[in-house]
C-alpha cells in the first residue's frame, strides 16, 4: 500500500516541483525514485509504489527503471556507501587494492552490507575521475588519489566520527592525492545519505548544518 | 596555446564557475547581442561555418546535425553530461569549473534551433557537477538569461537538469532520450534519428557538454575564424583527458595536429618511473589501441587517427606501460562492456559475457589453447568482419566497442596471450 500520506511536507513540495519540471509526468520518475529512496531509505516496492502513484503509472512500469539503474538500492544501504572504481585508468594504479583494503578493513564484502549498517561496499565501473586514479566515492562524493592505506584511514574515520554530511572537499584534503583537475574552492555542501546530493532532491546538507 | 573552453578556469581559478566572475569577462554579453542583432538562422549559420564537430564520441559535425531538424515544433535540446566513457573525465571540469559557459552555449544553440525546452542530463555519479549546474541555473534564471521574455527580446528558454542513475549506456542518444522520458535507458532502432523523431517524438539534438560549451566563443568571434584554428578536419581546440601510467593525468585543452610522441611525452610528461611504453588507448575505452612502433609519430587528429585504424572518440587518452598485462586490462574493459550492456540485443548481451569469461579463464590460469580463436570467434559474431569501424549486428555501438580490446591484443601482444594460456598460471583468482 502506498504510504504516500506519510512522506514529509519537504519531499511533497520537491515531488511537485519535480513533476512539473517536465512536459510529461512520467519523465518525474527518476527523480521522484532518488527523492523516494532519501524519504524512505531504499527504493523499496513500497518506494516504487508511492512513485506510481505520483506519475500515475503502475507499479511495475517503476519496477523496470527502478531494475534499470545501478543508483538505484532497492535492498538499501548502509549509512556510507563506499563505491571503488575498479574500471581501466583505476586499475592501472592499483585499484583492486584499494577494494581489497576497504573490503578488509569494514569486514564488508564486496556488494555487501555490515552488520551494524554502517557501510556498503561496492565496485562500480568508471566515475571519471581518471586523471585522480585511483578513485573512490562515498556517497557518490569523490575522494581521488587514494592509497591502500589512506583508504583504511578514510574507513576508520567514517567509522569514528560518523559525518552527518560527507563532504568531497574535507575527504580529499585528509584523505586524497592527486586530482584530475584542481577542483578549485571548496564546496559546502555534501551528501546526507547515498542519495547523491542535490538541492532539488534535499539531499544536499550544508557544512554549516554540521554538528 | 589557444585555451577557448578553459581560458576563464585557468585565469580564475578561485571562482569561474561564479556567476559574477562569468559577467566580470564578457559572459552572457553574447547572448544578449545575439537575441537583440542575430536572426536564429544567423546563429546556426555561424556553427556550421566553424565545421565544429561533436566531441562526445561521434564526431559528427555540429551544423550538419543542427540542419537535420524539420520545420515542426515543439523541438527539444538536450545536453548530453553523461560522461562515462572509461577514460574521461573532460565534461566533468567544464561542468564544475564554468557552468555559465555551458549554458550560455545552450541558451544560444536553443536560439538558433528555435528550442523553448532544454534539458542537461548530467550522470548521477557526478552530483558535485550537478549542483554547480543547479546552482547556475538558478543564477542565470534571476538574472533573466533564462525563462521567459529572455532580456526582453521575446524568447523564451527553460532548462531542466536530469539527473541520471548508473548506466553507461545512457551516453547514447537515443536511450538518453528515453531516459529522460523515465524509461530503462534502452537505445532505440534509427531511424527515425532524433533530430526527425526524439524526446516526446518530437525533433530532439542531441550534443556533448564540450561541443556546445564552444559556442558562446564561436558567436562571440564567427565560425570561420573557430573553423581557422588547428587542421582542417579538426578544426578548434579540443579537451584530452589523460591517465594511466603517465608522469602528468589530467585535460589538456589543445589544437589538433601535434604528434602522439609529443602528446605523451611533453604534454604528459612521459611514463612514469621512466618505464617504457607499451601500448596506449586514444579515444575511450572502446577504441582500438596504439603502439609505439607503429603510432607515437601519428598525428593527434580525427582523420589521421581513423587512417590508422582507431578514432579520438571521447577524448579519452589511456596509456599503460611495459608493466601493464594486457589480458587483465583487456578484461578490465570488456568487463566494463558486459557490465553496461542494456542486454536488448543478443549480440552484445550473450557476447560481452562470454568474452568477458574467456578472458577471466586465461587470467585464472586455466586458458585454453582454443582460446585465443574462441575470444576472435565471439567478437567476430558482435562485430561481423572485425573491421574498422566496426560492423554492427546490434542497435546501439556497445556491442561493437567492446571487441576493439580484443582485436587490439590480438594484433599486438597475440605471442604474449599466448605465452599465459601455456603457462596456466593465475594471475587472479
Amino acid at each position: 500500500m502506498s504510504r504516500l500520506a506519510e512522506w514529509s511536507r519537504n519531499a511533497r513540495l520537491r515531488a511537485n516541483e519535480v513533476l512539473s519540471a517536465y512536459p510529461d509526468r512520467r519523465s518525474a520518475v527518476m527523480p521522484l525514485l532518488y527523492i523516494a529512496a532519501l524519504e524512505r531509505g531504499s527504493v523499496d516496492e513500497g518506494a516504487q509504489r508511492d512513485v506510481a502513484e505520483l506519475t500515475g503509472l503502475t507499479a511495475a512500469q517503476v519496477q523496470s527503471v527502478a531494475s534499470f539503474y545501478t543508483m538505484y538500492k532497492r535492498h538499501g544501504v548502509g549509512e556510507y556507501l563506499v563505491s571503488v572504481c575498479t574500471s581501466i585508468s583505476c586499475f592501472l594504479l592499483g585499484a583492486d587494492d584499494v577494494l581489497g583494503a576497504i573490503i578488509d578493513e569494514t569486514s564488508t564484502p564486496d556488494g555487501e552490507t555490515s552488520e551494524d549498517n554502517v557501510f556498503s561496499i561496492e565496485h562500480v565501473e568508471c566515475i571519471g575521475s581518471c586523471g585522480g586514479a585511483p578513485a573512490v566515492q562515498v556517497n557518490y562524493e569523490l575522494v581521488e588519489g587514494i592509497t591502500e592505506e589512506k583508504a583504511r584511514e578514510l574507513c576508520r574515520w567514517l567509522y569514528g566520527s560518523r559525518p552527518k554530511i560527507v563532504l568531497s572537499d574535507e575527504m580529499q584534503q585528509l584523505f586524497g592525492g592527486t586530482c584530475s583537475f584542481d577542483w578549485g574552492p571548496a564546496e559546502e555542501s555534501g551528501a546526507i545519505s547515498a542519495v547523491p546530493s542535490l538541492e532539488a532532491y534535499g539531499s544536499a546538507g550544508r557544512e554549516s548544518q554540521q554538528p | 596555446m589557444t585555451s577557448i573552453l578553459t581560458a576563464r578556469m585557468n585565469e580564475y581559478p578561485r571562482d569561474s564557475h561564479e556567476l559574477a566572475t562569468y559577467e566580470a569577462t564578457g559572459g552572457y554579453t553574447i547572448l544578449r547581442k545575439a537575441l537583440a542583432e542575430m536572426s536564429p538562422e544567423a546563429v546556426v549559420e555561424e556553427v556550421r561555418a566553424s565545421s565544429l564537430k561533436g566531441r562526445g564520441g561521434a564526431n559528427f559535425p555540429t551544423g550538419v546535425k543542427w540542419g537535420f531538424l524539420p520545420p515542426l515544433y515543439p523541438r527539444y535540446l538536450v545536453i548530453n553530461a553523461d560522461e562515462s566513457e572509461p577514460g574521461t573525465f573532460k565534461d566533468r571540469q567544464l561542468l564544475e569549473r564554468d557552468p555559465h559557459q555551458l549554458i550560455e552555449g545552450i541558451a544560444l544553440s536553443a536560439y538558433g534551433l528555435e528550442v523553448n525546452h532544454a534539458f542537461i542530463y548530467v550522470r548521477g555519479e557526478y552530483p558535485k557537477s550537478a549542483r554547480r549546474i543547479e546552482r547556475a541555473l538558478a543564477e542565470a534564471r534571476g538574472e533573466g538569461y533564462l525563462g521567459k521574455d529572455i532580456l526582453g527580446s521575446g524568447y523564451d528558454l527553460e532548462i531542466t537538469l536530469h539527473l541520471g542513475a548508473g548506466a553507461y549506456i545512457c551516453g547514447e542518444e537515443t536511450a538518453m532520450l528515453n531516459s529522460i522520458e523515465g524509461k530503462r535507458g534502452e537505445p532505440r532502432i534509427k531511424p527515425p534519428f532524433p533530430a526527425v523523431e526524439g524526446l516526446y517524438s518530437k525533433p530532439t539534438i542531441v550534443n556533448n557538454v564540450e561541443t556546445i560549451s564552444n559556442v558562446p566563443w564561436i558567436i562571440a568571434n564567427g565560425g570561420l575564424n573557430y573553423a581557422a584554428i588547428g587542421p582542417e578536419a579538426s578544426a578548434g581546440t579540443r579537451m584530452f583527458s589523460l591517465s594511466g601510467h603517465v608522469k602528468r593525468p589530467g585535460n589538456y585543452e589543445i589544437i589538433m595536429g601535434m604528434t602522439w610522441r609529443d602528446f605523451i611525452y611533453d604534454l604528459g610528461g612521459g611514463i612514469r618511473d621512466e618505464r617504457a611504453l607499451k601500448c596506449w588507448i586514444p579515444g575511450g575505452a572502446s577504441a582500438p589501441w596504439f603502439i609505439p612502433d607503429l603510432h607515437l609519430d601519428v598525428p593527434v587528429t580525427i582523420d589521421d587517427t581513423a587512417t590508422h585504424g582507431s578514432m579520438l572518440g571521447s577524448g579519452a587518452v589511456i596509456v599503460m606501460d611495459e608493466t601493464t598485462n594486457v589480458v587483465a586490462a583487456a578484461h578490465r574493459i570488456v568487463r566494463f562492456f558486459s557490465h553496461e550492456s542494456c542486454g536488448l540485443c543478443t549480440p552484445c548481451r550473450e557476447g560481452t559475457t562470454w568474452l568477458e569469461n574467456v578472458l577471466l579463464r586465461i587470467l585464472s590460469g586455466q586458458g585454453r589453447s582454443i582460446d585465443m580463436d574462441l575470444l576472435l570467434d565471439i567478437s567476430d559474431n558482435i562485430s561481423p568482419g572485425l573491421k574498422w569501424p566496426p560492423a554492427q549486428t546490434t542497435i546501439c555501438p556497445l556491442g561493437p566497442s567492446s571487441v576493439s580490446p580484443i582485436t587490439s591484443i590480438m594484433a599486438y601482444f597475440r605471442a604474449e596471450v599466448e605465452e599465459m594460456i601455456a603457462s596456466q598460471e593465475a594471475i587472479i583468482v
